[in-house]
């Protein structure tokens, strides 16, 4: 195996965390920094004309190659775990950027309490209302600690936004229940589509509160702190599964990657498949990684600093494939790595048919408007049967064909023919979805492990997942799902149908591509992976970023806080640890 | 090397339509001629595009609703995607061992491609294309709990609405009928207009909204 010159740091992944990361600490330290991705170079310059729903929305053409790698899934440890063998429940991006390059844009921050979830629910409701085996755990720091740094993610990507509480005071027509913010949204909220709209009205009249959703895709021209000038959405309406045509939507290649262009002592390597963190041997410090690059030789790179930035999947994959750590053994209760595996709960929990037709091809992937009211503890639930909740989206994020064609009212009974082509044809511009994204508690039956007998590519284990809702979920699911229908008959809908709600955790249904957990940070090294800056609890010259690294899911979609996070540990990295290389925590 | 076999469409059937022809260059039909379009296959045998053009014609019919999969060219689109890297599975995960019989949450865990299925399946449908419409229904029906129409159902609705580079949506007709203007490069002035009626601008093809486009359908890597 060829070794390579030393280098300071070197960062495996290059989505949204890992360069950041290498933006931050390249710029403000001088180390000199390399970025490992596996998948191909990525540039703004690559998407325009690429607007092809069936490549890219059907086909998938941005997604890491199944072909090479998966994970296996399954219910409870007595089953045997099957492989996804084409993608289901969620999309890994592949290639520079990530599935920072594909995303919708939606940018809410955390509620405060997420961050102390169960000291917070314990002191409300007593631990006796705690689901028997959940996992749930604290942060190791607060909202309040966060905020700066939720404040300086959304000045770096321009959020579209109206705040709804600004130190304090509440602003109708934001987000009443948020936390804290310390100044408004950078650039104002996105314009509105007619389907969001009448969610909107509805939502009002039924005395919730509505407000639009934050947006990485920007309402007018912005230019961030770092210099980097991004023009106004169009409204196309490809966002979700594409590179933005015009840079509107934040990405980390139009964002952070022409920082990094700049910089000498910042390079990435794509095709580069990191295999194996190596670590010196008393198991204290991590001395680098072995990768195989782009012309299959495998490579050992040396480095001071070694970054997880490879997201859930590939973050704990490394770890357990390493051996750093103890992987997770849901019997005993003991290990750390693997454990408290949580997606998200999203559900379509009403789809709207209506009379008129709503003209849905137009609009953004943070186009929409959002209800919180029955969102983490902003309501009661001391008579209520489960714990937290979560918020209606209604959005606009453009309407595709293939994917959207054949969507019908229970009233028509064909699914194909001349009936069916004439009540889709009728039905295709007068459908319209309101989802609910509600929080996936952490269970210790819920967890992830390497695969017994799958492999990859290279021979290596695949990932396994042990992924199930609990009762708390469904319960959920159960509860908001009559009160989306109510909105939708306000909204003046023809036709209703309903979530048929949650059963067992279903693979192949995507939902959403926000998985937490396996590398988790808390306050004590005997539940958690890294602390609370991502330092490693055994190895200090080891981080992990990313939503590897969040304890539970929160109902609100995860991209702003990993970059909050991120910023607080290279902040914390350039003020403490390059001063003396410790433990931070 | 297999023999070259062709899709023959009437023009007719397709006048006056923007047709994308193997090479991808754009040309018109004029309708009311007796010339047929010609077409090469790059899967299909041609007695097995037949069928699938006979089979997607009754899932997605021309009728007076407007036209269906003949018109657009949904056989075309299929043959393509089938000689293509998703037919033999290319990205998907394909390593043994595969479980028969498992839950649908799990996804499909069979090892027959798409190719593999298709090929089965046509061969239950033999003499297909000579059938009435209400026969090809009645055996339709037939097939409709199997995995090979499940893709064929699909397919045929990819085949109805996917960019015309690909070989279906021939002229947009499938746009057309659904009032989809295809990648409209900006809405700006519009998204927040035309509250409660149809605002439907003319569709434009991916080659048509951007010139400059390196684009190259997925079914052509190799």
């Amino acid at each position: 195996m060829k070794t390579l010159p030393a280098v300071d740091a070197i960062i495996v992944g290059g989505g949204w965390t890992g360069l950041l990361m290498a933006k931050e600490l390249g710029s403000r330290s001088g180390l000199s920094v390399v970025v490992l991705e596996r998948g191909k170079h990525r540039e703004p310059a690559d998407y325009p004309g690429t607007m092809d729903e069936l490549d890219y929305a059907v086909r998938l053409h941005m997604m890491q190659d199944l072909s090479l790698e998966t994970v296996t899934v399954r219910h409870d440890s007595t089953q045997r775990a099957l492989p996804m063998r084409q993608y289901g429940s969620f999309l890994p991006g592949s290639g520079v950027g990530g599935a920072g390059e594909h995303w919708n844009g939606i940018t809410p921050r955390f509620l405060p309490d997420c961050f102390e979830l169960l000291s917070r629910t314990v002191e409300k409701y007593g631990a006796k209302r705690l689901p028997a085996d959940h996992s749930i755990q604290d942060w190791g720091v607060t909202y309040d600690e966060m905020e700066p740094y939720y404040t300086r993610a959304e000045r770096m990507l321009g959020i579209s936004g109206k705040a709804g509480n600004i130190r304090g005071q509440k602003i109708e027509g934001g987000n009443v229940f948020e936390g804290w913010r310390s100044a408004e949204y950078p650039t104002p909220p996105t314009k509105i589509p007619y389907f969001s709209s009448l969610f909107s009205d509805a939502a009002k009249r039924l005395g919730y509160h509505p407000y639009p959703s934050p947006a990485a895709n920007l309402s007018e021209a912005y230019t961030n702190p770092d210099g980097i000038s991004r023009p106004p959405c169009f409204y196309c309406g490809f966002c979700e599964r594409f590179g933005c045509m015009v840079g509107a939507k934040a990405q980390p290649t139009n964002t952070l990657l022409p920082l990094i262009e700049k910089r000498k002592n910042i390079s990435v390597r794509s095709g580069a498949t990191v295999r194996r963190v190596i670590y010196a041997g008393n198991g204290k410090r991590a001395r680098g990684v072995t990768y195989v690059d782009n012309k299959g030789e495998e490579v050992f790179q040396p480095a001071e600093l070694v970054f997880l930035a490879s997201w859930t999947l590939n973050n704990t994959r490394l770890l357990l494939l390493s051996g750093i750590g103890e992987p997770y053994n849901p019997q005993s209760g003991k290990g750390t790595v693997g454990r408290n595996l949580t997606h998200q709960v999203l559900i379509g929990a009403a789809t709207v048919f209506f009379e008129k037709p709503l003209n849905r091809f137009m609009g953004s992937g943070a186009a929409g408007v959002c209800v919180s009211d029955f969102d983490g503890d902003v309501f009661d639930h001391s008579e209520l049967p489960f714990l937290r909740g979560g918020h209606f989206l209604a959005m606009s994020m453009g309407y595709r064909p293939i994917a959207n064609f054949g969507i019908l009212p229970p009233s028509v009974k064909a699914g194909w023919g001349s009936d069916w082509k004439k009540a889709a044809l009728e039905y295709y511009d007068r459908t319209g979805f309101i989802g609910f994204s509600g929080e996936h508690l952490a269970y210790k039956s819920n967890y992830m492990d390497l695969d017994p007998t799958y492999k990859d590519r290279w021979g290596d284990p695949l990932l396994r997942f042990t992924i199930n809702w609990g009762d708390n979920e469904r319960k959920i699911a159960e509860f908001v799902t009559p009160k989306a229908v109510e909105l939708a008959r306000a909204m003046g809908a023809k036709e209703v149908s309903s979530s048929p709600g949650l059963k067992n955790y279903d693979a192949n249904r995507y939902q959403s591509t926000h998985l937490q957990g396996g590398t988790i940070m808390g306050n004590s090294p005997d539940r958690s992976v890294v602390n609370p800056y991502g330092q490693h609890w055994q190895v200090p010259n080891l981080f992990v970023l990313g939503a590897s690294t969040i304890p539970q899911n929160a109902s609100a979609h995860p991209t702003l806080t990993i970059l909050a996070l991120t910023y607080r540990t290279a902040d914390t990295i350039v003020s403490r640890y390059l001063k003396s290389p410790s433990p931070l925590a | 090397m297999r023999r070259r076999e062709f899709l023959i469409l009437s023009a007719t059937s397709v006048g006056g339509m923007l047709v994308y022809s193997l090479d991808r260059k754009p040309f018109r039909l004029f309708a009311q001629t007796d010339k047929s379009l010609r077409i090469p296959l790059r899967f299909f045998t041609q007695p097995e595009a037949l069928i699938v053009a006979a089979a997607a014609s009754r899932i997605f019919p021309n009728d007076e609703t407007g036209p269906g999969a003949q018109e657009a060219g949904v056989a075309v689109y299929i043959d393509r995607q089938l000689a293509g890297p998703w037919g033999r599975d290319r990205y998907r995960y394909t390593q043994e061992p595969f479980e028969e019989n498992t839950p649908a949450e799990f996804g499909y865990q069979g090892k027959a491609t798409p190719r593999q299925v298709y090929r089965e399946g046509l061969k239950d449908l033999q003499g297909f294309d000579q059938l009435s419409p209400g026969q090809q229904d009645n055996k339709l029906r037939q097939i409709e709990n199997t995995l090979f129409f499940s893709l064929l159902r699909r397919n045929t609705i990819e085949g109805m609405f996917c960019d015309p580079v690909h070989g279906g949506n021939i002229d947009m007709v499938g746009w057309q009928l659904i009032g989809y203007p295809g990648p409209r490069m900006s809405n700006y002035g519009d998204v927040d207009k035309h509250f409660g009626e149809a605002f439907r601008p003319k569709p434009v093809s991916l080659r048509e909204a951007s010139e400059d486009s390196n684009f190259r359908p997925s079914e052509d890597e190799e």
